[in-house]
This record gives structure tokens, sequence and C-alpha cells, in this order.
């Protein structure tokens, strides 16, 4: 079994973002950049599989600038075994990766495809649902559980509701979400490894793939500052604020 | 962002995607030792066993140690890397003191040891099996290390010990020391660092008293004061030719410099963040402290001092794995990043007043630790004397 999964390259879960002067967007001007922690996650699971002997490759592959190709040797150095980098200084949209990972699909014929529930900077939550829908795909998201038996995945999804259990067919399109597992860390030996790993790069022309941007960006502003809170008495007073002040009941 | 080509004569100011890598492998790992750790071994003073077992299970020990004896062969560059990771965490001296000593300690076994000493001795200490220490200063020499006196005393296939040794580091917890001693009086030696060897053997506890120091800071690696009495050292535990043990020792100086430099600088970081972070958020008349430019200037020249302190640290240490000679730019390194270090961890507990004394804010702390890389391994006054004797050309002074 060959497994995919990605690893995005985003802003450190643990720097906060300023915007732009021109609210064009966030600086990221000499920013800690890292994999889309839910990628990890993706990461971590497929290679737990591998490690489990339920699957043979684990491929990783990555789309935007040069540098993206440091989060490919972080996935390798967690435990992946090949790489794919898209080069593209292109604005990369939810669509336009999804058509790339379908490309990449149909070179590569995975068993199975785990992605990020979401990445941490645009948060769209799209890319997952869109692989699955272009490629013709069972998905399966918001995965906390994945378990694997004669071609079928049973996957626990985290739902508004609590816990849903579904068992897809796969191929299939999984997205993993944050309790999943806990991704390790890459040890120095592993580290040593993923730099003797290969790493395939296609550009979106070879792959066929249009990316022009569908999707205008206006303004990015900063969320309002939190004002401070009021401690009430009790429930009463509770609703009475809700109901009079707030307005929200 | 259009990448930058990369020609071969361009300098670069970035780390690859490698170094990347480890500075982010080793971060990781430090996140799960945070501020209420290293705050509760500065009080009970307990060696960060746990923390050293995180970074040896990570194969971390062996960054600096050939490939062949289950290192990873990297450079400085990278072992400076590590070490920055670890302070600039927070995890300070505390942190980094913990594992420092295995990244270049043991370099005089790689590069004058046999391939029987390696095999024997290298594997062991980067699974964490053996602890090491070092016993080089003394009492009665400090810099001047060519009046070491402990001896070491010939006896058919072993040598006998017997001296102090001072400062000596981990010793309370480590099974294996790196020891200088005079094989030949000083007397008899034509150049004053003839006649000293170097052993690297078992720490016998037996044959040495060894009596913690308490000290100002970094109370949770321990520093010692060692009593070697008649200490047995089998000749086959002899690191290079006898009376060779400063030019092997000599090795490991400059390395030594440059991570105590990286080091300094992340501690000084660590520093600084707090101190704009607290300086951000602490309001007073009605605004951020940090609003003031005798709050905020201050912090600005902490930033530029530590960055270019940061870029000698990691030339000297790029000069050093290209072989290139990098005496001037290690002390240089050492120098700046203490002066830089120690300028930003005072600045850190000022900027929080009153805070600032109290340990629940952490930069006393830092300030107490940074005076370790002002003093040691040279003095401040040694390098000056040093740039201006050999750089300079001046007269040596001393």
């Amino acid at each position: 079994m060959k497994i995919l999964v990605t690893a995005k390259r985003v802003v450190d879960a643990n720097v906060n973002v300023r915007v732009l002067s021109d609210n064009s967007g966030v600086d990221i001007n000499n920013v800690k950049m890292a994999v889309n922690p839910f990628d990890e996650i993706a990461i971590e699971e497929a290679v737990r599989i591998r490690e489990a002997g339920n699957a043979e490759e684990v491929v990783v592959a990555s789309i935007g600038p040069t540098q993206c190709k440091e989060q490919i040797r972080t996935a390798l150095a967690l435990g992946a075994d090949r790489g794919i980098f898209v080069e593209t200084d292109a604005d990369i949209q939810p669509l336009a990766v999804a058509k790339l990972l379908k490309a990449l699909v149909d070179k590569e014929n995975p068993d199975l495809i785990i992605l990020g529930k979401q990445a941490i900077d645009g948060d769209n939550i799209q890319t997952g649902q869109m692989l699955a829908a272009l490629a013709g795909l069972p998905q399966a998201t918001f995965a906390s559980e994945i378990l694997l038996a004669d071609g079928e995945a049973t996957v626990t999804r985290e739902i508004d509701g609590g816990m849903e259990t579904i068992t897809v067919k796969t191929p299939a399109v999984i997205t993993a979400d944050l309790r999943l597992n806990e991704p390790r860390y890459a040890s120095l030996p592993n580290i040593m490894k993923a730099k003797k790993k290969s790493i395939d790069t296609y550009t979106p022309e070879e792959l066929g793939v249009d990316v022009t941007p569908r999707l205008t960006t206006l303004k990015v502003e900063p969320p309002s500052d939190r004002q401070a809170g009021v401690i009430v008495a009790d429930v009463e007073e509770l609703v009475d604020k809700l109901k009079n002040e707030a307005k929200v009941i | 962002m259009v990448p930058i080509e990369q020609e071969e004569n361009n300098m670069d100011f970035n780390f690859n995607d490698q170094q990347i890598a480890i500075r982010d492998s080793v971060s990781k790992i430090c996140a799960d030792f945070g501020e209420d750790y290293w705050l509760q071994r500065d009080s009970d003073g307990k060696f960060p066993v746990e923390f050293l077992d995180a970074i040896t299970a990570g194969g971390w020990l062996g960054i600096a140690m050939p490939e062949e004896y289950g290192g990873a062969g990297l450079g400085i560059v990278e072992a400076a890397i590590l070490s920055h990771t670890i302070t600039r965490s927070g995890a300070g001296f505390s942190g980094a003191s913990a594992v420092h000593l295995n990244l270049f300690g043991p370099h005089p076994i790689v590069v004058f040891g046999t391939n029987e000493q390696k095999q024997r001795f290298l594997p062991r200490l980067i699974a964490g099996k053996d602890r090491a220490c070092f016993g080089v200063t003394e009492p009665d020499a400090g810099l001047n290390t060519a009046r070491l006196s402990t001896k070491a005393t010939r006896d058919g296939d072993h040598y006998v010990l017997n001296g102090r040794k001072m400062w000596t580091s981990t010793a309370q917890t480590a099974n294996k020391i790196l020891i200088i001693a005079r094989t030949t009086p000083f007397e008899e030696c034509e150049k004053p660092m003839d006649g000293l060897s170097l052993f690297y053997t078992d720490l016998d506890r037996s044959k040495i008293e060894v009596r913690l120091i308490d000290k100002m800071g970094r109370k949770a690696v321990d520093s010692n004061a060692l009593f070697i009495d008649d200490l047995i050292v089998p000749v086959e535990d002899r690191i290079g030719a006898e009376g060779d043990g400063w030019k092997c020792l000599l090795h490991g100086l400059n390395p030594e410099r440059i991570l105590i430099a990286a080091e300094s600088v992340g501690l000084g970081q660590a520093a600084l963040e707090r101190a704009a972070n607290y300086a951000r958020e602490r309001i007073v008349f009605d605004r951020p402290i940090g609003k003031n430019q005798a709050i905020q200037h201050p912090l600005a020249v902490n930033w530029m001092e530590l960055e270019a302190a940061h870029l000698m640290a990691f030339k000297a240490a790029a000069l050093y794995d290209n072989g290139q000679s990098c005496g001037a730019e290690a002390n240089a390194a050492k120098y700046l990043a203490a002066e830089a270090a120690l300028s930003a961890c005072q600045r850190a507990v000022l900027t929080h007043g009153g805070m600032g004394y109290a340990k629940e804010f952490h930069v006393e702390r830092y300030l107490r630790e940074i005076m370790i890389a002002v003093i040691a391994p040279v003095s401040q006054e040694m390098i000056k004397s040093f740039i201006a004797e050999k750089v300079l050309g001046q007269a040596k002074s001393y």
C-alpha cells in the first residue's frame, strides 16, 4: 500500500503574525515557518500505518516556493520515504491545490491519501473535500481514528454533535483532526537519513494544472482587541445581560 | 518571494534545510521543558535528567561525532545551532551545560584517539551510557595552564595520578573523566606546554573525592572540586602520545568558545524576549512602559548587539568547519556574546522593575547564569590580550 500525505508550509503556530500596513495580507518576512500542524498529524498517521506493516511507502507532497523543500525534508525526517515538490511562486488557492494533488494522485495511484483537515494559515477546510470530489474518491474528514482492513478504512470522525464512525472503500481521502495522534519529534539520525531520500520536482504546467487564482483578497484586518469581561453575581443577572445588553437571546 | 539563485561565491547567511530541521526538532524537545521545569531545577538543584534523556533519545549527543561510531558527523555549526536552541528556549545554561560537554568535550578522542579507543568510548557516550566530565582547571593554575601540577607517574602498564582539579562540571553523576596531568616535571620541559598528557578514564570514586561547589547560578548542573589520590589509569586510556596532552586539548578549545558564544546569545535572546513582552504588556501611567524610549531604546540596542554576536559565532563556526583558522573569531564571538547577553539579561531584570527581582519572572535566573559565560572558559581580559597580541601585533602584556 502506498500513502500520499501533504506538508504545507505555514507560519509556525507559536508566531504572532502582524497584518501588513496596507492591509493586503500578513507579514511573513523573517517569520519562523513550519509544517502545518494538521499535516504533521497526517504524516505521523501514515508513518505509523507503515510501521505497523500495513503500508510499504509514504510519499509526501508540498506545493509552493522553493523553501517548501524545508517542509518536505521535515516530513522525510519524520519518516516519509520520498518527496514530491510542486514548485510555484503563484498564490495557490484551495481549488488549485486540490487540482495539483489530483494530478499527483493520477501519477502515483496511492491507496490512501491523508491530509490535514485544514491549514492553520487560511483555515479554509476545503482541500481534502475538493480533492476527493475531483478524484472521484470517497472521503472521511476530521478523522480521530483510522482502522484499515480488507480494502476499507473505518474512520472515527469528530463532528459537531460528537463522534461518528464511517467506513469507506480505499483508495480514499482522509483528513486528520487534532486527536488522531501525537506526532513524534524528528531524531538526529532520521534528519540525517532524510538528506538521502529523493524529492521529485514538478511545476503546475508539467502537471497540466491551471493555478490561476479564482478568489481575490480585498482586505486583511486583525481581529479587534478583546475587551475585559465582567463577573456576574448569578444566573439571573447573566440572563438579563445576555437579553438586554448583548441582545443575543 | 522569488528565490535567490545561490551562486558559488555568494555569502549565505541562511541555514540549510537540514540545519533548520535540527533547530525545529530540538526546539520541540525543549518546549516540553518549560519555564517551571527550569525554575524548579534552580531551586531544588536536581540534575535535569529528564531533559538530558530526551536529548539523548533523539540521538543529539552524537551530532559532532563521526558517523562510523554512531554519530551524525556534522560540524560545529550544527552543534552551535543545537546549543543555541537549548538556551534560547529558556533552558539557559542549566539545559545547555547538561548537554554541552558531550558535544565537543570528547573531541580530543575523535582527533587523537586510536580506532580501538574511539570504538570503546564514543558509541557509549552518544547512547548516554557513559557520562563524561572534564578535569583541566586547577586551583593553583587558573588560566596559566602550563602550571598544572596534577601528576601522572608511569608504573608499568598504568599511570598513578595525584593532584587537585577545580570547576569540574557534572562530576557528581559522571562515570568517566577526561583529565590532563603532568607526565614530565615543568622544570624538565623545553616548552612550558610540554610534558602534559591527556587521559580518558573511569571516574573511580574510591580514588577521587568529588566535592560540590555551591555557586551563584546553574544550580542543577553541579560544579566540583576534585581531590585525586593514587588514581590508577591504564596506559590504554591515554589519549595521544605522552607529553602531547596540551596539543590534544587545544583542538577542543575553539569549538568550546563558539558553543559558549552561541549559548550566550540564546540566553540573551530569551531574556530580551521576556523584557520586550513585559514592556508591551505592563501598563503604568495608563500606557505600556515600552512606550517610553528609556525602556524601548536599550532593548533595541540589546537586539542589535545579540544579532552581531550571533553572526560572529556562526562565522567562527563556519571557519572551523571549513578547516580554516578561527582563533581570533572564536575568541571574539565568546567576548561579544557574553557582553551582549550580560547586557540583555541585566536590562531584562531592569525592564521588569521590582518583578525582575522575583524568581517567578525568570530573568534574575538568567542574569545569574550568564555570568558563567562572562567568566568561563576564558576571561574577557585574556581575550583582549589575545586579540591585541595575535591580531594587532602588540607586545605580550602578561
